[in-house]
């Protein structure tokens, strides 16, 4: 009995450790004076009206959102494709190649981000959209083929062959078939895309310009360089969207309990 | 139905005078609902379908019957387009189609496992192949009614496939196949997962479908009675061959193979040396006896076959006369079937038979010494290829 007290004190400790770091933003946010205090003197939400005040801030957000809309976008279609091809060829390395489309996830961010530099600064590719949208994807890709497939698992094949069969070609039965049913995973796969780009930092610190800053970058620089509490207010922002993301996520891929025959 | 009622397809006999077949094998494919040239598939090095010769007849009910890996079920998806044709022609109703992906060959498919779409209601299934066709909405309906009526599962339209029990899913899946009324049916196994009641009513009610639509049926089992009471005609599959192809009286009565006699059906074989006896008979040692059965071959090793209602059990001592074989056995079982009783009988070779005897017929013991004896003409000579006997009883 006392084993399993200390157990469940010891993971509470670690709940309470992995989560009071991000929590602490919270009060910060709501602080009255001009300051990364904590804990924080008084009440007020000076911060969050500065946030939605200042069009800065506003520009970065709006940045933000669109790279991570369009990078949702185009790593679904890429990592969709990718993961029904993958799970339909058998051929020699196929672990191989499944390996390689998940590097990036392994890849050092800091490595990923020299290398695009470079290439990116040869294609002028640097602070602009494509850019951005192209460098996201890469970190976001993997995401969406892991969630992919992982649905594809749980297809019959036959029901494909069924759809061929009845007079459905390979486009037609994608679309009424395949993809309906690995609905929940390309969900979550999108989803973890979106809040990927969104978060995004390393590579958009490299990829950034004057002109075009997502929201994690415009909240280094502004950390790095001024001691601007509207930071405190955006991280809040930030992680609520993120949290809110996360949770529809875990709904889509909860959600249909029917089997698949 | 779609049937086309010209024979041969001119469009098509172009091509297959380009494939340099002669006028008689063109007639024949052209009259053909499936027709399989010398079709073979590898994986690798192995054969899995030998180069295939098979003429199926428009609205036959044909059924692949075979153990497993004996290339029914590869032979089968190749006429649906599942599985490449690496050698060999395949035509369905005269057209060539080996080159053909799946939803242009004008099949229907149904599935050992149903292969329903979950995410459709049983009406939306169903309706499917009409919207991949086009139909008109009115159309769709009426036809989907009509074919859920056709399978008696009219009221439930609304419901998912997960909400049917096996049996019901896969009368949808009949439903689904022939709502479009193709002219082929492609079966694999559909009743395999199901228990034997509902297994054959369902026999019943697809022998009722079949002679409704008029469609070619192609139906793969490894289960011989229901090959055997559902066929027109049985392909006997082993090992990537047709082993005999014929209706089920043909292949029960006169198998051309030891394989096929084995394979459908209760049978005792007398293995044993064969020497010629005058022109048209042989005689065989079995275990020191002296039997003789209708028929030469050129080889040496050879069997016998009975099947268990011809043979008959007489007191010992019985001798064997022109017209009857006789061997001395003893009873090493006995079990009562109601209407028979089906008696296990050991020759001193150790070999063991099987007798089939009616109510009128003395009854025996176990242990009993007694003579085992058949009509020489009930006897099939055949040769004796040297396979274990596979017996699905």
């Amino acid at each position: 009995m006392t084993t399993k007290r200390l157990l469940g004190v010891f993971a509470v400790l670690i709940v309470i450790w992995l989560i009071v770091p991000t929590l602490v933003i919270i009060p910060m946010s709501f602080n009255e004076a001009p300051s990364f205090n904590f804990p924080p003197k008084g009440f007020s939400t000076r911060w969050y009206e500065n946030f939605f005040t200042d069009p800065n801030w506003l520009k970065a957000l709006g940045a933000s959102l669109q790279v991570a809309v369009l990078t949702m976008v185009v790593a679904t279609a890429i990592g969709v494709m990718a993961a029904t091809g993958l799970s339909k060829v058998k051929f020699r390395g196929k672990g191989l190649a499944e390996g390689y489309f998940l590097l990036p996830l392994i890849v050092p961010g800091i490595v990923l981000a020299v290398g695009l530099y470079s290439l990116f600064l040869r294609f002028n590719l640097l602070g602009t959209l494509p850019g951005f949208v192209l460098a996201h994807t890469i970190v976001a890709m993997p995401l969406v083929i892991t969630n992919v497939m992982a649905s594809m698992q749980g297809l019959d094949p036959r029901l494909e062959q069924a759809s061929a069969s009845l007079g459905a070609g390979r486009l037609r039965t994608f679309f009424s078939i395949t993809l309906p049913l690995i609905a929940p995973g390309v969900t979550a796969g999108a989803l973890f895309a979106f809040v990927t780009s969104f978060d995004e930092v390393i590579l958009s610190l490299f990829i950034q310009s004057p002109a075009l800053q997502t929201l994690p970058v415009k909240i280094f620089n502004s950390v790095t360089q001024t001691n601007d509490p509207t930071v405190a207010a955006v991280a809040v922002i930030t992680m609520l969207t993120s949290v809110v993301v996360m949770l529809i996520a875990q709904f889509a891929t909860r959600k249909r309990k029917r089997p698949v025959a | 139905m779609t049937n086309d009622p010209t024979p041969l397809p001119g469009e098509h006999e172009q091509e297959l005078r380009a494939e340099g077949l002669n006028t008689s094998t063109i007639h024949v494919i052209g009259e053909a609902g499936i027709s399989l040239n010398q079709v073979t598939k590898r994986y690798g090095e192995n054969t899995v379908v030998d180069a295939i010769d098979l003429v199926i007849e428009p609205g036959e009910f044909m059924t692949f019957l075979g153990p497993s890996g004996s290339g029914k079920t590869t032979t089968l998806n190749m006429i649906a387009g599942f599985t490449s044709v690496d050698d060999g022609l395949l035509h369905i109703y005269g057209k060539p189609v080996a080159k053909l992906p799946p939803h242009k060959r004008d099949i229907g498919m149904v599935f050992q496992n149903y292969a329903l779409f979950p995410h459709k209601t049983v009406m939306e299934n169903i309706a499917y192949p009409l919207q991949r066709r086009k139909l008109s909405k009115d159309e769709q309906k009426r036809r989907v009614k009509d074919a859920l009526a056709m399978v008696r599962m009219g009221d439930y339209g609304d419901r998912y496939p997960s909400e049917l029990s096996g049996g019901q899913q896969q009368r949808v899946a009949l439903a689904r196949a022939l709502v479009y009324e193709p002219r082929v049916l492609l079966m694999d196994e559909p009743l395999g997962a199901l228990d034997k009641k509902l297994r054959e009513w369902l026999q019943t009610e697809i022998k009722r479908i079949h002679r409704e639509v008029g469609s070619t049926f192609v139906y793969v089992t490894h289960d011989q009675e229901e090959a055997l009471s559902m066929s027109d005609r049985i392909a006997v599959f082993n090992n990537g061959k047709i082993e005999q192809v014929g209706t089920s009286e043909d292949l029960y009565e006169a198998p051309q193979t030891l394989f096929v006699g084995r394979f459908l059906g209760e049978s005792t074989v007398l293995l044993g040396a064969g020497t010629p006896l005058g022109d048209r008979q042989t005689a065989i040692s079995v275990a020191g006896h002296q039997v003789i059965a209708n028929g030469q071959f050129a080889q040496q090793h050879l069997a016998i076959l009975i099947r268990p209602e011809n043979l008959r059990l007489e007191p010992a001592g019985v001798e064997a006369t022109t017209e009857r074989n006789s061997v001395p056995v003893t009873i090493t079982d006995v079990t009562y079937l109601g209407a028979s009783r089906r008696y296990t009988v050991r020759l001193p070779d150790g070999t063991e038979g099987a007798v089939r005897l009616g109510q009128e017929a003395r009854i025996h013991n176990r242990g009993d010494h007694v003579s085992m004896v058949w009509d020489i003409d009930a006897g099939v000579l055949l040769v004796d290829t040297g396979e274990a006997g596979e017996s699905s009883t």
